[in-house]
């Protein structure tokens, strides 16, 4: 068995005290990955599982064995952004940028939750299946990524506008 | 973290084998691994089960029976659970972030372990729960958070789920199994109190495992609500909550359901209130009203006398609403 990260076979660590953050960071050195609070409060370390946005401090990496897991390395690279990336840099989505590789991975995915129709705690009719993407909406859904330098309006602003979602105020 | 060996098993007399002699079963991990790196918890042995049944099933009897690998946020957007028992995927979803929401499996759920801050703190403070029979800090200490019903002198911690509130109002059936064989556990006793053995959280006996959760039919689910008060307006735990469902006819209550989360050692039932409610009028009187009934063994500790008022006003505003929406 292998994990896949961002499309290349890595055989998981030997030692199962490894979580999936440590993993990617120590092991592969794909360090785009932050560690914030290593205790699931933050949202820095939000990677993609087979489509899922998941924290990896509280992943071990030896459950996602067998898991096709994308990073911030396998959204973008320096010359080739992601639709997102380049909408954070446009609509100011950053000041200090260290928890923006998990803004971003968080954001990629939760757009495919919105499209799915999953609910969220500020959706009026849980039993809609089609869900309107107010910006109500996304701060919800986003609620997951703490940003300490405040960039949360740019962070709303370059997700609407990277994926085409229009949103009233 | 100490070290331990994993071990992943897909079915539950895998995993039951694979536990025999104290390994801990390992679900999505949001709780379990946090308490491991803060050395709360040293298990020798993992067996992850977040393998187990995925599926959603709608039995013969009209029942809803859940796999306890069935993640959070699938339950929340399943299709019978929104519209039979909306109570269950708002509960979910006022519930920590949708990652966590990805990871936590329904059986972990129930597993969940106290965030009494006294609990954690491994170096600096006393906790029955932790080190039985060493005493309990958060009595004396910081206690906004802690229980004012169903608390001993031993434990004042409280559940910590959003889930397992909307379970015990719908009288939800725990499947698990064990070297001993497969058994049901009502939802009402699946959860214990403190008494003097904090340490005791559930009904399960040693390497017993949950493998899925029953919802029975219940018409009045799908009128129903959940409404939770905290610190923030998102990504934070229960100060109060209230799960609840309501039918009235000819202006009286015919029916209820009401469970409270953030007040006890397990999700509180308000079987006192349900009592007071049926048959009285459904006005916002007697929704105090019952809520009184409920609340008059309620003791407070030095921080959270304040919860006693807002459960009281958090069960009448979600009777009301249910009330005025129709019931």
């Amino acid at each position: 068995m292998a994990l896949i990260v961002n499309g290349i076979e890595a055989p998981p660590p030997a030692d199962p005290r490894v979580s999936l953050l440590d993993f990617l960071r120590e092991h592969l050195h794909l360090t785009g990955t932050k560690v914030g609070c290593n205790q699931g409060a933050c949202g820095a370390c939000t990677v993609i599982v087979d489509g899922r946005r998941v924290l990896s401090c509280l992943t071990l990496a030896v459950q996602a064995d067998g898991a096709s897991v994308t990073t911030i390395e396998g959204l973008g690279t320096p010359t080739a952004l992601h639709p997102l990336q380049a909408a954070f840099v446009e609509h100011d989505g950053l000041q200090c940028g260290y928890c923006t590789p998990g803004q971003i991975c968080s954001a990629v995915a939760m757009v495919e939750e919105l499209r799915r129709g999953v609910p969220s705690n500020v959706t009026a009719d849980v039993a809609a299946q089609a869900i309107a993407a107010t910006r109500e909406e996304l701060r919800e859904r986003m609620s997951g990524n703490l940003c300490r330098c405040g960039a949360h309006n740019g962070i709303i602003a370059a997700i609407e506008d990277a994926f085409g979602l229009e949103t009233a105020a | 973290m100490t070290p331990f060996t994993y071990a992943r098993a897909d079915a539950p007399d895998a995993a039951v084998r694979l536990g025999e002699g104290g390994a801990r079963f390992l679900g999505g991990g949001t709780n379990l691994i946090d308490l491991m790196r803060e050395r709360v918890e040293a298990p020798g042995a993992l067996v992850d089960v977040s393998g187990l049944s995925q599926a959603i099933e709608e039995t013969a009897e009209g029942s809803l029976l859940i796999g306890a690998g069935v993640r959070n946020t699938a339950l929340a957007e399943h299709g019978l659970v929104r519209t039979r028992y909306p109570l269950v995927t708002r509960a979910i979803v006022a519930g920590a972030s949708a990652q966590i929401r990805n990871m936590a499996t329904v059986g972990g759920n129930l597993m969940q372990r106290t965030r009494c801050t006294y609990f954690y703190d491994v170096e600096g403070s006393r906790c029955n729960k932790r080190s039985p029979g060493e005493g309990c800090d958060a009595r004396g200490g910081f206690n906004r958070i802690h229980a004012i019903l169903g608390a001993s002198e031993a434990c004042v911690a409280t559940h910590p789920s959003d889930l397992c509130v909307a379970l015990a109002a719908l009288d939800a059936v725990v499947h698990v199994e064990g070297a001993g064989g497969a058994r049901t556990i009502p939802f009402g006793n699946f959860h214990l109190l403190p008494g003097e053995t904090p340490d005791r959280e559930t009904a399960l006996e040693p390497g017993e495992l949950i493998k899925a959760v029953e919802l029975p039919p219940l018409p009045i689910a799908a009128h129903s609500r959940y409404r939770k008060v905290r610190d923030r307006a998102s990504y934070a735990f229960a100060l109060i909550s209230v799960a609840a469902a309501l039918r009235v006819e000819g202006g009286k209550v015919a029916e209820v359901r009401l469970a409270l989360g953030g007040v006890a050692h397990r999700p509180w039932r308000a079987h006192a209130a349900e009592a007071a409610l049926v048959g009285a009028p459904a006005s916002e009187a007697s929704f105090l009203a019952a809520a009184d009934a409920e609340l008059v063994g309620a003791v407070p500790l030095r921080d959270n006398a304040f919860k006693i008022e807002l459960a009281r006003r958090t069960i009448a505003a979600v009777l009301s609403d249910l009330s005025e929406a129709g019931a």
